[in-house]
């Protein structure tokens, strides 16, 4: 054997760097789900009557929907009975009103995981609402951001201060029996983001969400309110990271964005949960509905995904183009390695007149795993000169994955100009020898192509993000060439 | 809704299991009666179907013609043959054959192309190459398999070559009934053998029928087959296509599809590469008008290396018609060094039509060149400004330009008499058809 394969070995072996499990109590509730869990959780959470019949409505209308079996993914079924819906971790009775008071467990957790909260102040810009499990547990940059007029907090402190706003916005984007997933996450949702930008107001800094699930067997339902008023600007960025596990771990998330005339929404996520081992035993099944409702006219909503993490991704960040002028925008990486499965694209549906829309999707598939590219774009009859592009490249490493397309183009509209374009190939053997002749070895060369491949969505990614995604790539990809 | 129909054509079969003359379709019919009973008719909530409802055809009880087909007008079947081309044709009248109309050519040596009714049950050729589909996709080819009574056969010899076209004319429709016919073509190429094979679906005007057609298509190693099929039933009839073939080593395949006709028309093309070296060309034009609603289903498996696929799919939509197109590619593990390219483009005149395509890819081996791509828009300003700066007005230019759209693919059909039979067809389907002849012609 080789150096060079040795450490290419070395590599592919590699445990999950972030895969811990910190030793904590957590208040968690006995699995099992009926109208009384969501009772509980409700009341644990001192919800108002509304949002608990708003609760009970989506899981009156789960309990009547199947579970789909569309998507290009295989899986156990799973027993929806034997998932504990609540975990919040025990923090002293008052809760933490400073860092110094929060237990030094979590802090060690976030060390760890490389966003030490104490550091992030004094990093550039960038606001942490950390979500540990499922309660929010420390929030910084609060007061500037009050400043501006911007809410930045959890979801159940919305609740609590901003009843109003939350009601006025919350479901009108994913109603409550949109997709079986949304309409559970409607019914048990703990926790979340909540994020308003007042009228002509640019939000100060990017506003950040760390996510994190812990405690074995909680399946973590987050929600996420993202609201734009007229003229207002926001960058909001996501990220995940996950402790090891052998069982599988359900993530059944709900974003929704609302953007009023003229407001501009981008929204980031790198996501790197645990993908399961090199056999494809655990890893988080990501079932995501993330929808952005273009409200107003001139309006944008901006997706931009980096997705190297979970066993099975099946997520599909949409646009809706109601107001006229307004556009959306889609740039994608999905990266699956060993048995990952992902089942990932976008949903244009261009209601208003001079709609855009861009999508830019990126799957690289590699070992034995399986990624797929689903993606609608509608044109409506109402909607004069809608524009889209799209563009869906996948590449494959290895003779064992699989890269698949399946795009939906509907167009009512005669002055509609939609154009799909899509190519699979493989790292040619020209570009690596290029590279190779040149003294690169072929790891870094590989690499390099790779980057080179996915660079137009990077370039739409902030800047620490696309550092950190460029990282994720190649921590992912190790081993994947030779 | 989809009981009913069932019940409906299980009756009629009990009436005519009688009348159906072919013996070795026995076995089948049974399974295909099974596996109507059990499934019924698709609804769009399968996805094969998701834009396609197909309740117009399940609500209508078509039935099996129960007398003799009436004559049909001598200069209508002349229309559709090829007058300037010898070809060996055979006329069928609702679905059965029709001698008297037909007209046959000197064929090679051990060339057997003859209508199914007149082959022996115990014929090897058939048995061979009759099953090459045994499957059973849906509800329609089960109906086909259930009631089909004739059709043609088309065996040709290992290292022969049919020169002169074979040109199958179905012709349906009867003013006081609604019909239905369900031919079935068997088409199998011996090794290094030759042929081009025509199907022309014309319908009288103004009647109402269902053609449900079915097409097995097997091409032994090295042998080479240009096939056509030119559906342009009445504008109230309704036409179901499935066309299958197999391909063996180095063999080739050139498929043209034209649907021009039909209230409702469905077609499905399916092609397995089963051998390397394996290669297939798909051609299809599709021009909608009024309430028309067209829809196109491809799908090309690449089951062993070196095969290649090209698809080429082009639609011009106008009135409050609907097209659909579906072209899905699946590479399979071992189909190691694939090409496959797949492009869909559309033009919509109409504010009032829609178009819904999905080319999907479905890639399971690294080493290959796939591509697809689809569009749907506009006629190209730059082109228009090209011919208004020379003076052509802007009506004219647009009906020359959709016309130059359409025309590209048939562009490089083979024979000419057929390209322009078709040119003419095209531009007959289009807005201003004189205005396009005088240029064109």
């Amino acid at each position: 054997m080789t150096d060079e394969t040795a450490k290419v070995e070395e590599l592919v072996h590699q445990d999950y760097e972030h895969g811990f499990v910190t030793d904590i109590d957590t208040d968690t509730v006995a699995p099992g789900l009926n109208e009384d869990v969501i009772a509980l959780i409700s009341a644990k959470k001192e919800e108002p009557e509304w949002l608990l019949e708003w609760r009970l409505k989506a899981f009156e209308h789960w309990t009547r929907m199947a579970e789909p079996s569309w998507a290009h993914v295989h899986y156990p079924p799973i027993d929806f009975q034997g998932i504990s819906y609540y975990s919040a971790p025990k923090a002293g009775t008052d809760g933490p009103k400073s860092l110094d008071e929060v237990d030094p467990k979590l802090l060690e957790t976030y060390e760890k995981l490389g966003i030490p909260l104490h550091e992030q102040k004094m990093l550039a810009g960038v606001a942490v609402d950390a979500v540990f499990d499922s309660v929010s547990v420390a929030t910084t940059f609060k007061e500037k951001l009050a400043d501006a007029g911007v809410i930045f907090c959890s979801f159940s402190e919305a609740v609590q201060n901003h009843p109003d706003i939350v009601r006025e916005y919350l479901g009108s984007v994913v109603p409550v029996a949109d997709n079986y997933y949304a309409a559970l996450n409607s019914a048990v949702f703990t926790d979340g983001s909540f994020c308003f930008i007042p009228k002509n107001t640019r939000c100060p800094m990017e506003l950040s969400t760390y996510f994190r699930i812990n405690a074995a067997n909680t399946g973590q339902f987050e929600r996420t309110l993202v609201v734009a008023e007229e003229g207002s600007h926001v960058s909001y960025l996501e990220g995940c990271t996950a402790p090891m596990r052998d069982e599988n771990q359900l993530h059944a998330a709900v974003v929704e964005l609302v953007a009023l005339d003229n407001a501009e929404i981008k929204y980031s996520t790198v996501q790197n949960w645990y993908p399961g081992d090199e056999n494809g035993v655990g890893g988080i099944y990501n079932f995501v509905t993330k929808r952005g409702d273009c409200r107003g006219a001139g309006s944008r909503i901006s997706w931009t995904q980096v997705e190297t993490g979970s066993a099975i991704t099946w997520k599909y960040p949409s646009c809706i183009l109601r107001g006229d002028n307004s556009s959306g925008e889609f740039y994608s990486v999905a990266v699956t390695n060993n048995y990952q499965q992902a089942d990932t694209g976008t949903k244009m549906i261009h209601l208003g007149r001079n709609t855009r829309s861009t999508i830019i999707s990126k799957g690289i598939s590699a070992g034995k795993a399986q990624n797929a590219y689903r993606g609608l774009v509608n044109i409506s009859k109402r909607a004069d000169n809608a524009r889209n592009y799209t563009q869906c490249d996948s590449l494959l490493m290895g003779d064992t994955c699989g890269a698949h397309t399946f795009p939906y183009i509907e167009t009512r509209n005669a002055s509609a100009i939609v154009e799909h374009e899509a190519t699979t190939s493989k790292i040619s053997d020209d570009q690596l020898f290029y590279c190779r002749q040149r003294g690169i070895d072929e790891e870094d060369a590989v690499n390099m192509i790779v980057n080179g491949f996915c660079k137009d969505v990077f370039k739409e990614l902030p800047m620490e993000f696309a550092v950190e995604a460029q990282k994720l790539l190649n921590i992912t990809l190790e081993g994947a060439v030779g | 809704m989809s009981e009913a129909a069932v019940s409906h054509y299980l009756a009629e079969y009990e009436q005519f299991r009688d009348t159906l003359t072919a013996p070795w379709f026995a076995q089948p019919r049974a399974a295909a009666l099974d596996f109507l009973r059990t499934n019924g008719f698709p609804s769009r909530r399968t996805e094969q179907w998701k834009y396609t409802d197909v309740t117009p055809i399940t609500r209508k009880k078509f039935t099996v013609g129960r007398s003799a087909p009436a004559a049909v007008d001598d200069a209508f079947v002349d229309s559709l043959r090829f007058s300037r081309l010898d070809c060996h044709e055979l006329v069928f009248i609702n679905g059965s054959f029709s001698a008297a109309l037909s007209r046959n050519e000197p064929l090679p040596e051990g060339v057997a192309v003859q209508p199914l009714q007149s082959v022996k049950p115990d014929d090897a050729l058939l048995l061979d190459s009759c099953f090459v589909d045994g499957e059973i996709k849906n509800a329609f080819s089960a109906l086909n398999t259930a009631f089909v009574n004739d059709g043609v056969l088309i065996h040709v010899p290992d290292n022969t070559e049919v020169a002169i076209p074979i040109h199958i004319i179905y012709i349906s429709g009867q003013a006081d009934a609604t019909l239905m016919s369900n031919p079935r073509n068997l088409v199998a190429l011996g090794r290094n053998a030759g042929a081009s094979v025509i199907e022309s679906f014309a319908g009288i005007p103004d009647t109402e029928y269902l053609t449900n057609n079915h097409t097995a298509i097997l091409g032994r190693a090295g042998s080479r087959l240009d096939y056509y099929s030119i559906q342009q039933e009445s504008q109230r009839a309704y036409h179901i296509g499935n066309t299958r073939i197999r391909q063996q080593a180095d063999s080739r395949v050139d498929c043209h599809t034209l649907s021009l006709g039909g209230k409702l028309a469905r077609s499905d093309i399916d092609v397995e590469l089963d051998e390397p070296g394996a290669e297939v060309k798909l051609n299809g034009l599709y021009l909608t008008n009024n309430r028309q609603h067209v829809d196109n289903h491809t799908l090309v498996e690449h089951k062993q290396p070196h095969t290649t696929s090209h698809e080429h799919f082009r639609g011009v939509m106008n009135g409050h018609s609907r097209a659909v197109f579906n072209g899905k590619v699946i590479v399979h593990e071992q189909a190691q060094k694939t090409e496959a390219h797949q492009s869909n483009a559309n033009l919509l005149l109409s504010g009032n039509a829609e178009v819904d395509t999905k080319p999907e890819l479905e890639i399971y081996a690294d080493d290959v060149k796939c591509s697809h791509g689809a569009t749907v828009g506009q006629l190209d300003e730059n082109m228009l400004f090209y011919l208004r700066s020379r003076g052509v007005d802007e009506h004219t230019a647009r009906s020359l330009l959709t016309y130059a759209f359409a025309e590209e693919i048939i562009r490089d059909i083979r024979f000419p008499e057929i390209r322009e039979r078709l040119e003419h067809s095209i531009a007959g389907e289009l807005p201003d058809t004189d205005l396009i002849e005088e240029f064109v012609k």
